[in-house]
This record gives structure tokens, sequence and C-alpha cells, in this order.
């Protein structure tokens, strides 16, 4: 939920990250607001994962002030550690680790106690319904599974924010609408959501989203304003547009 | 602590499910151990050879009787002409051929000077070398019995070869086995299960978390620290039990030197992880940059000596052929830590040296 007077969550001031000569983050500057879901488009090769990573502490930035869940990235990178969650576009979980181990071996480096790791799977597996899959291993479930389960797994913490990149990436449709369902939730729960993807559908369920062009943000609204701006009827006319003014 | 040890249940579950691993942690020393053992061995028993005996005299027929009761040979056909002697190598079962000249006990008393030839088949020069001595020793094993009381200055020496009595091949391949294994388990299975987190991906969300990357890649070795020990003790006992390699020596001594070399090898398998994000390069940098050198230039087959000075070179900077002197000292002559702390300090030095590089690249990786 997008409310302007809400408090900054992520705040970047003139990102630069620089490969040798290329530059694939050029003076990024953008807020993001407690409890918004940001979505952060861009073609592939825009600049996207460089950005995320950067604020997820992967990478360090080549320039510029970026603040993360109140704490400064190059000051208090352990703070924001603890305050974020991260899921990948690989739903990064162990292939020969049960549904339960896997749970259990994310939610204990971040130091929850084995009660409530319990208390915190049950919940899960009721919840995705899964419950006879608590002792099957990662290999043998669905992918649509594994996908809700990574994503499940990178907010076990309950974290202020968490970074998804391309979480979509392969899943059909309908569970792909499944997972939004899921954003959605940890959204209501209070948890900022900033994600990346390259499916404009899915940039229409964002609060606000910034449209990256090759290393700089090229618009930043809500859907509804760039729609407007851009005259506009869906979000992909107007990443299109804006990928065109690029071309010329 | 709580979440590292977390860390290392996963490891240890990752590592029992996975039969393969399995197999190259604990059926590969006992296999390798084995043939090694058996199968590879520079004493030559039995070998098959052809006598052209053109005298067939008193003296000819005894020198015969020596050679093939010795052991080494067996007679595989009597020569009658020279002809047959290409003939019968080229079939391929005959490695020497051994022709006595005509008239040779004639020529023996007469003049002192009776022909005996020796054709080895050196398309296997090893054992065509070891076959020749061993019937030149017969021969002239039977010239000083011949000329025993004639002959009045004589030197004759008396052999004894220490700390391997029966010169035994196995004693040489234990050591280097140990050499060898600890450093394919330490160095390839560190650096394959580093870089499959990088390629699952599962890497990023480990250096998301708050636990700190050097706890990561401890929780990463730690196992392999205990696998690998648990390999040299395999190694240690099996050597003892079925081949008799005894332990002269500390074992704690040993224990502890097999300890570095261990962290020696994990610290060179985190290196190989940073330079790679994939397992296939992992596992070829293990085997072919680490194995053929650890084979091939410690000192375990191959004696050092006898190298080119540049390969030689080569060779002091292995850090296997340290700690192959290290056992050996230990183990078959039982010295005490003062003889090989000169080695030992070099193999910590390598795994410090490792250690560093690793960080050093590991942040420029980050960055």
């Amino acid at each position: 939920m997008y409310r302007a007077e809400a408090e900054n969550i992520i705040v970047v001031k003139d990102l630069v990250k620089k490969f040798g000569s290329f530059i694939a983050n050029d003076h990024l500057s953008f807020e993001v607001k407690k409890g918004e879901i940001f979505g952060f488009l861009g073609a592939n090769g825009a600049g996207k994962t460089t950005a995320i990573k950067i604020l997820c502490g992967l990478s360090y930035p080549t320039s510029g002030s970026l603040n993360v869940g109140g704490f400064d990235i190059y000051r208090e990178r352990e703070k924001i550690k603890k305050n974020i969650g991260y899921m990948s576009q690989k739903f990064s979980l162990y292939d020969d680790l049960t549904v339960f181990e896997n749970i259990r071996f994310y939610a204990g480096i971040y130091g929850l106690r084995r009660k409530v790791i319990e208390e915190r799977a049950s919940g899960l597996m009721e919840k995705l319904d899964m419950k006879e899959a608590r002792d099957m291993l990662i290999r043998d479930i669905p992918l649509g599974w594994k996908q809700k389960l990574a994503f499940s797994v990178a907010i076990i913490h309950n974290p202020k924010i968490v970074f998804l990149d391309e979480p979509t990436g392969g899943v059909d449709p309908v569970t792909r609408r499944q997972f939004w369902d899921m954003i959605f939730e940890a959204s209501r729960e209070g948890i900022t959501v900033f994600v990346t993807t390259h499916y404009m559908d899915e940039a229409e369920y964002c609060d606000r989203v910034s449209i990256m062009v090759d290393g700089k943000i090229a618009a930043l609204d809500t859907p509804e304003k760039l729609k407007s701006i851009y005259g506009a009827s869906s979000m992909n006319e107007v990443f299109l547009k804006l990928a065109r003014i690029k071309v010329e | 602590m709580k979440r590292f040890l977390g860390f290392v249940v996963k490891e240890f579950y990752h590592i029992f499910r996975d039969y393969r691993t399995l197999l190259i942690l604990f059926g590969l020393p006992a296999i390798q151990l084995l043939l090694f053992g058996f199968v590879i061995t520079n004493e030559i028993k039995n070998a098959k050879i052809a006598i052209l005996d053109q005298s067939r005299d008193e003296v000819t027929r005894r020198i015969s009787e020596k050679v093939l009761s010795s052991g080494y040979f067996i007679l595989e056909k009597n020569l009658r002409s020279s002809g047959e002697i290409g003939q019968v190598f080229r079939q391929g079962n005959v490695k020497l051929v051994l022709i006595f000249g005509p008239d040779f006990a004639k020529n023996l008393d007469k003049t002192g000077n009776a022909k005996v030839q020796i054709i080895g088949d050196a398309s296997d020069p090893n054992t065509a070398n070891i076959l020749v001595n061993y019937i030149q020793g017969i021969l002239s094993n039977y010239i000083i019995s011949l000329n025993a009381e004639k002959i009045p200055l004589q030197i004759i020496p008396e052999v004894r070869m220490l700390y391997n009595g029966q010169m035994k091949g196995v004693y040489m391949m234990v050591p280097g086995l140990m050499a060898m294994l600890l450093m394919l388990i330490s160095a390839l299975m560190t650096s394959l299960s580093i870089t499959k987190e990088k390629e699952l991906g599962t890497m990023e969300l480990l250096l998301v978390s708050p636990l700190k990357p050097v706890q990561i890649i401890i929780g990463k070795v730690f196992p392999y620290v205990f696998l690998a020990f648990a390999d040299a003790c395999i190694i240690i006992i099996l050597g003892n039990t079925v081949f008799g390699v005894p332990v002269v020596g500390s074992v704690a001594l040993l224990l502890a030197e097999s300890f570095l070399f261990i962290c020696m090898a994990l610290s060179l398998g985190i290196l190989i992880s940073t330079i790679t994000n994939s397992q296939q390069i992992a596992m070829m940098i293990s085997l072919v940059a680490l194995m053929l050198p650890t084979i091939l230039l410690s000192g375990f087959i191959f004696p050092v000596e006898n190298m080119p000075l540049v390969l030689q070179w080569f060779c002091h900077i292995m850090p296997p052929k340290y700690f192959i002197t290290i056992i050996k000292s230990i183990m078959l002559q039982g010295n005490g830590f003062r003889h090989i702390a000169f080695e030992t300090g070099i193999l910590a030095g390598f795994t410090l040296l490792f250690i560093f590089i690793s960080v050093k690249k590991f942040r420029i990786r980050l960055a």
C-alpha cells in the first residue's frame, strides 16, 4: 500500500555502479515507502539485478548514498542483513533437503529459535496446503510449490523489506497469479516488497513502478499515473513508449 | 554459534544423501590403497624368457638352472637358432632372451672368456632394465662362486636396506596415497560443494543472510575436515593390517601432520572455488592441476632427483611432496618433530598463503 506520507524505508541517492567502463547504474535516485509494493522494471540488461544486488549487500556501489531499512549500506551492513529477505529467480532451495529441512535451515541462519521454527513451519505448510509434502525432497515437488516455498522462506524471519529478483520466471500464469496473492498478503502484513520483473501485467499489481532504461530511471510513479502521462491503456504500452524514446 | 551448527548439520545432510559423494569419500581410499598396494609394484616375478643355448654343456645348463630357479623367470621356450629370436619377441610373451655362445664351457675354461648375450624387450624399458639386472646378478654370482678360491682380492658388499627391509613397494604407496587422497577429498570436495551453492543460487541467499562469509566458508569445509581425517585413519589402518606398513613414530604426530595437510588442501579448495563459479571447472582444476602434480611431481612414484632441473623446481612448490616426506619420516623412520619441522613450516606457510589469496579474491568478487 503506497501512502505518500509514509516513512521512507529505502532511500537511494545518486547510486552509480560501474564495471570497468560500463555503467550499469547511472545516478539512480528513488525512495521506497514503508509497506508499498515497489516494482522495479526494465528490459534485460537495464541494470535491475545490479541495483537489487547492491541494495541487498551482495555487491558494493561505486558511489552514491544508500539507506535500507533505516541503516546505512556502507556502515550498517550487518543490521541491514537481519532486516531484509531475498529471493532470486532461481528459487534457491536445496534439492537434497526436504521441505521442512529447508525451512528449518533458512530460519536457523536468521537465528530463529527451534520452537518458533516448528510453529512457523507448520503454519506455513498449512497455509501453502503442503502438509503432506513436509518430508518430501525439494527435487520431488513441482516448480510452483518450490516458488511459493522459496518466497515463504525469504520472509520467514519477518523482515522489514523483501527483495524479489524476477520471482515469477518460468512459471505458468495461474501460478504467477497465486504467487502475487502471496505478495499482497505479505504487503498487508507490513512487509515492504521490492520486486523486479519484466512481465508488464505484473507491473499493474505494484503500488508504484520505476522503469529503468539503459541504467537510468526513465519513469517512476503509480501505474495509473504512468498510463495517463504516456496516454497508454496498459503498462506494456507505457514500457514500449519509453523504450522507443530511448531508441530515437 | 547455533546458526553455524545448523549450517554444519545441513552440510552433513548434503554429504550423506549423495551416495556418489559417500563413495568417493569412503570407497575411493580403500579401493585405491588395495589397487596401488597389490597391482602397482616394481618387483617382477615369473617373467617369461627364452634361452638359446648354442653350446649345451654342463656350465650353461647350470647357469640356466640358476636363472630359472631364481623365481623371477619362467622358461617359455628353448630356441634352436638365432632366427627364432625375432619371432619369439614378436609373439609378445617373452620378455627376454638369454643366448650362450658356442663352446661356452670350453672357452671359459681355456681363455677365461665365454660369451653370453642378453636381449631384452625394451618396448617396456623399466621391465627390460630390471630383468637384465636380475640376470647379470645371477651371472656374476655364478662367476664368484666358481672362482671363490682362485681370486684373492674380492669386494663383497653386505647390503642392508633400512626402514623397509623387504623393499616392499607398498611402503612407498601408503604415504603417497595419503597425500593424494587427502588432497582429492579436501580440495576437490570443498571446491565442488562451494561452487554447487553458487550454481544453485543459494550462495546469494547465504550472503544476504546475517551469516558472515567466514562462517559460510568454515561451515562448508568443516565436515570435510572430519571426513578427510577419517580417511587418513582408514588408510593408515588398512596399510597396517593388510600390507603390514608400520607406524614406527608417534601416531599423534602423524595425525597432527595429516590435519595440517588437510587444512592446506581445504584452503586450496576454497581458493579454487573463489576462482570459478562452476562445478565442472572446479573439478577440472582439482583433477588436472592438483592430482597430476601430486602423483607425478611429489616423489610419490618417480624420484624427484631424476627429473630435469626445471621440473625439480616445480616439485619444490608442490605441497604434497613435503607431506610425503613428513609421513615417511614418521611412519617408516620413526622420527620426531625436530626432523620434520622444516617441512611442517612449509605446509603451514602454504596454508596461510592460500587463505590469504582466497580472502583477497573473495573481497574483489564482492566489490
